[in-house]
């Protein structure tokens, strides 16, 4: 734990306070979220309280604050997604795994969230699932694409 | 310089090497429509499949070529034929194309079209360039999307890449500002300020070392031109970078680019890289003296720092929220210092008007909307995809002649994303600039088109964009803040049949005062999409309200799902995927739907291949 953050922090000056962004997602990327033991370790680092790195990790929608499950789960919900019926994805993806956006699952198989858009919409609706961007979704091709991911 | 003119011979020699190969040459579509289309399955494919036969033959990588319905693209040039493209290839239409095109010699898949030098039939074979979704089409910005290796750099510059650098060295940077001035170009991020304006504040502005910044930064959900951009051709845009630096005066160059685009990060980086080892990027640039760099800052999803103060406080690692202006940031930006802020569409013009002269470009689109736009069509068209058109081309000629028009009746069109307007049919022969937009209503935004067609509920699109900036509000001022979640109660209540008139009344009184009231660009604008559908789609919100009835069946609170009996055949396949257990009955007997059970979330409607599911407002009985 100490060792991953260790090596992160060191690339960074401690008086260039502006990289705090890039460190958070530095640490988001190593660790899949950013805990509470992190955010004192960066305070302590960059002489920032620990009030305004949580102001600064809450602001952006990129940030989570829970460990993230197995599988990350990504449902757009640009217009072009939305006009093609993403929100009913969402919901019926919702009642199928038994969590809200932001959420995990209890035996960590997903996580689930929603992005605003993810740069697809000529193919929507579109569903990424751990990095990988499924186009033309439906609620049943989701719940066929999911029993691939255990 | 005489360094770049041997780059540029060898480059021009590899390109030509290239085109005249004895060996068959394939190039997969791989920007991010392609890969979410399956091409990267596909890539790795063609290469077992290449080294198992032993095949003479190159692959290559090439960016998003614009109609991305088509995706994936599969291009195959043989030797002494024009590159034939095909469409949709999955894996195994990739297999059987080499074993019947390459190694038996024909197929009876037909290609889409040749993208030959030459735009005449060949063989055939018509240009790739004479669809219906290409013929109308003006390509400046995306003369390199699709056609180029984005990582290979001699690709680019063999045609005709960094010509621009080499001219603004020549004619000095007043020269510079003084090229742009004559070509009209405007901001593409959606607000249309003059550029040549902006860089000439920016140049004058005392205070060092100044700063320029791309912002890539699309955040407007329905919009992917920069992401393809940047995917397609990265180069383009570092080397609007260098001129606008050139231009201003300054050595620091950084890119804000959304971290939901990773492939265009990846991209960018390599392109940077591979300018840097020739000497394109860093210090002392062709012997100029001029010196820049490049650094990348992804930004960590929130929609209101494409706005330009609160991008810089993000960049300064706090909370991106927007600030009152003056001072400007030409004045005080990044650390204080000026800086000079462009939209990636902005900055990857520029090359191309420095290369073909400012009095070309301005040859293209209306009076006061010069050269081209790019713009993603999207939403419920025919063919949906990236294209770049005059400005001044119709909604019509865009929706109809490129797009294919609707499946069901048109409805509207949603221009410049949660900022913009939902226009209806009767501005459909309304030239696209910047004006003219306004005039109705909407913007021209950065240049997401969005299609609606009857299926589409416009109070649902008005809650959704109302949903989306109270979402994204930073929470700095109350108009914004408190005006845009009272607006989305109001519409929530209309969508679920609970509203009066009355709440018609209190939600155009909250526009005026959420667009007046607030300090930056996304609480003014925020209530556009309310106000358009308000004016210009009144009967609906009046079902809703005085009916209780959405029209286009989308609202869940008024919509009903039932079976229909006399077509259900009993075949259990609803049964087996509805979440909730709300529909029952043994096999062969028409089934049972509990209306209090189902959370209408359409699996049913979309698994019945009898039709025996219908929303009530669409009955189908």
């Amino acid at each position: 734990m100490k060792d991953t953050i260790d090596a992160i922090l060191k690339k960074h000056i401690p008086k260039e306070k502006g990289n705090l962004i890039p460190v958070l997602q530095s640490v988001q990327k190593k660790k899949g979220y950013i805990s509470p033991e992190s955010v004192n370790r960066i305070s302590n680092y960059f002489r920032i309280s620990r009030s305004s790195i949580y102001g600064v990790a809450t602001f952006y929608s990129q940030f989570r604050f829970n460990p993230p499950g197995r599988h990350s789960i990504k449902i757009c919900l640009g217009t072009a997604c939305h006009v093609q019926g993403g929100d009913f994805i969402l919901k019926a993806l919702q009642a199928e795994i038994g969590i809200s956006p932001g959420e995990t699952t209890d035996d960590m198989r997903f996580d689930l969230d929603r992005v605003a858009c993810l740069g697809c919409c000529a193919l929507a609706p579109v569903v990424m699932i751990n990095n990988k961007i499924h186009s033309r979704m439906s609620v049943i091709k989701l719940k066929e694409l999911l029993n691939k991911y255990e | 310089m005489n360094n770049f003119y041997k780059i540029q011979k060898k480059a021009i020699e590899e390109w030509q090497a290239l085109k005249n190969s004895s060996e068959p040459v394939i190039y997969v579509g791989m920007g991010s429509c392609g890969l979410a289309s399956g091409a990267g399955e596909v890539w790795n494919s063609v290469r077992r499949t290449i080294k198992k036969n032993n095949l003479k033959a190159q692959v290559l990588k090439v960016g998003c070529i614009g109609p991305c319905y088509l995706e994936p693209f599969f291009d195959i040039q043989k030797p002494g034929l024009p590159r034939m493209s095909f469409n949709n290839v999955d894996v195994s239409k990739s297999r059987k194309l080499i074993s019947e095109y390459i190694i038996g010699g024909e197929t009876k898949l037909k290609p889409l079209g040749h993208l030959g030098e030459n735009k005449e039939e060949f063989e055939g074979v018509k240009s790739f360039w004479e669809q219906p979704m290409l013929k109308n089409q003006e390509r400046i910005v995306l003369r390199n999307c699709g056609i180029i290796d984005p990582e290979n750099i001699n690709h680019y510059i063999a045609r005709g890449g960094f010509k621009g650098l080499l001219k603004s060295f020549d004619i000095g940077p007043e020269g510079v500002i003084e090229e742009i001035k004559t070509s009209g170009l405007r901001g593409r991020g959606g607000a249309g300020f003059p550029t040549y304006k902006k860089w000439q504040f920016c140049r004058n502005a005392k205070g060092s070392p100044k700063y320029l910044i791309c912002n890539a930064d699309e955040g407007d959900p329905g919009a992917f031109m920069n992401r393809s951009l940047m995917e397609g051709d990265p180069y383009v845009l570092l080397e609007g970078m260098l001129i606008a630096a050139y231009a201003i005066g300054t050595n620091h160059g950084y890119i804000y680019i959304r971290a939901e685009y990773p492939l265009a990060i990846e991209r960018l980086k390599i392109a940077i890289q591979k300018m840097f080892n020739l000497g394109l990027i860093g210090k002392n640039i062709l012997n100029t003296g001029f010196n820049f760099n490049i650094k990348i800052k992804e930004g960590a999803g929130a929609f209101v720092c494409g706005e330009e103060t609160a991008l810089i406080a993000s960049i300064e690692g706090q909370r991106g929220m927007p600030r009152s202006r003056p001072p400007f940031p030409a004045v005080s930006g990044l650390n204080g210092n000026p800086t000079n802020i462009n939209n990636v569409e902005t900055l990857g013009t520029i090359p191309n008007i420095l290369r073909e002269g400012g009095k070309w470009y301005s040859g293209f689109g209306t009076e006061k909307s010069k050269g081209t736009k790019t713009f993603a069509l999207v939403g419920k068209v025919r063919r949906t995809g990236l294209i770049e058109v005059p400005m001044g081309t119709t909604l019509r000629e865009i929706i109809f002649d490129i797009g294919g028009g609707t499946l069901k009746p048109f409805k509207a069109v949603q221009t410049g994303g949660p900022s913009g307007g939902c226009l209806s049919e009767e501005f459909l022969d309304l030239p696209v600039d910047y004006e003219s937009l306004a005039d109705a209503g909407s913007i021209m935004g950065s240049g997401g088109l969005i299609v609606m067609d009857q299926g589409t509920c416009m109070v649902d699109v008005a809650k959704y964009f109302l949903n989306f900036t109270s979402q994204e509000s930073c929470g700095k001022c109350t108009p914004c803040r408190i005006g845009t979640h009272k607006m989305v109660e109001i519409l929530d209540k209309i969508t679920k049949g609970e509203a009066e008139m009355r709440d018609i009344e209190i939600l155009e009184g909250l526009t005026s005062t959420v667009k007046n009231g607030s300090l930056c660009g996304l609480g003014q604008t925020a209530p556009n999409p309310v106000l358009t559908t308000l004016k210009y789609f009144k009967d609906e919100y009046l079902a809703h309200v005085e009916e209780k009835r959405c029209p286009a069946a989308v609202c869940r609170d008024l919509v009903e799902y039932r079976v229909i009996k006399e077509k259900c055949t009993g075949c259990q396949r609803c049964v087996s995927v509805c979440p909730t257990g709300a529909i029952t009955g043994p096999r062969s007997e028409p089934h049972n739907l509990d209306p209090e059970k189902c959370i209408k979330c359409r699996a049913c409607y979309e698994i019945c291949r009898f039709d025996a599911i219908a929303g009530d407002a669409i009955v189908i009985v």
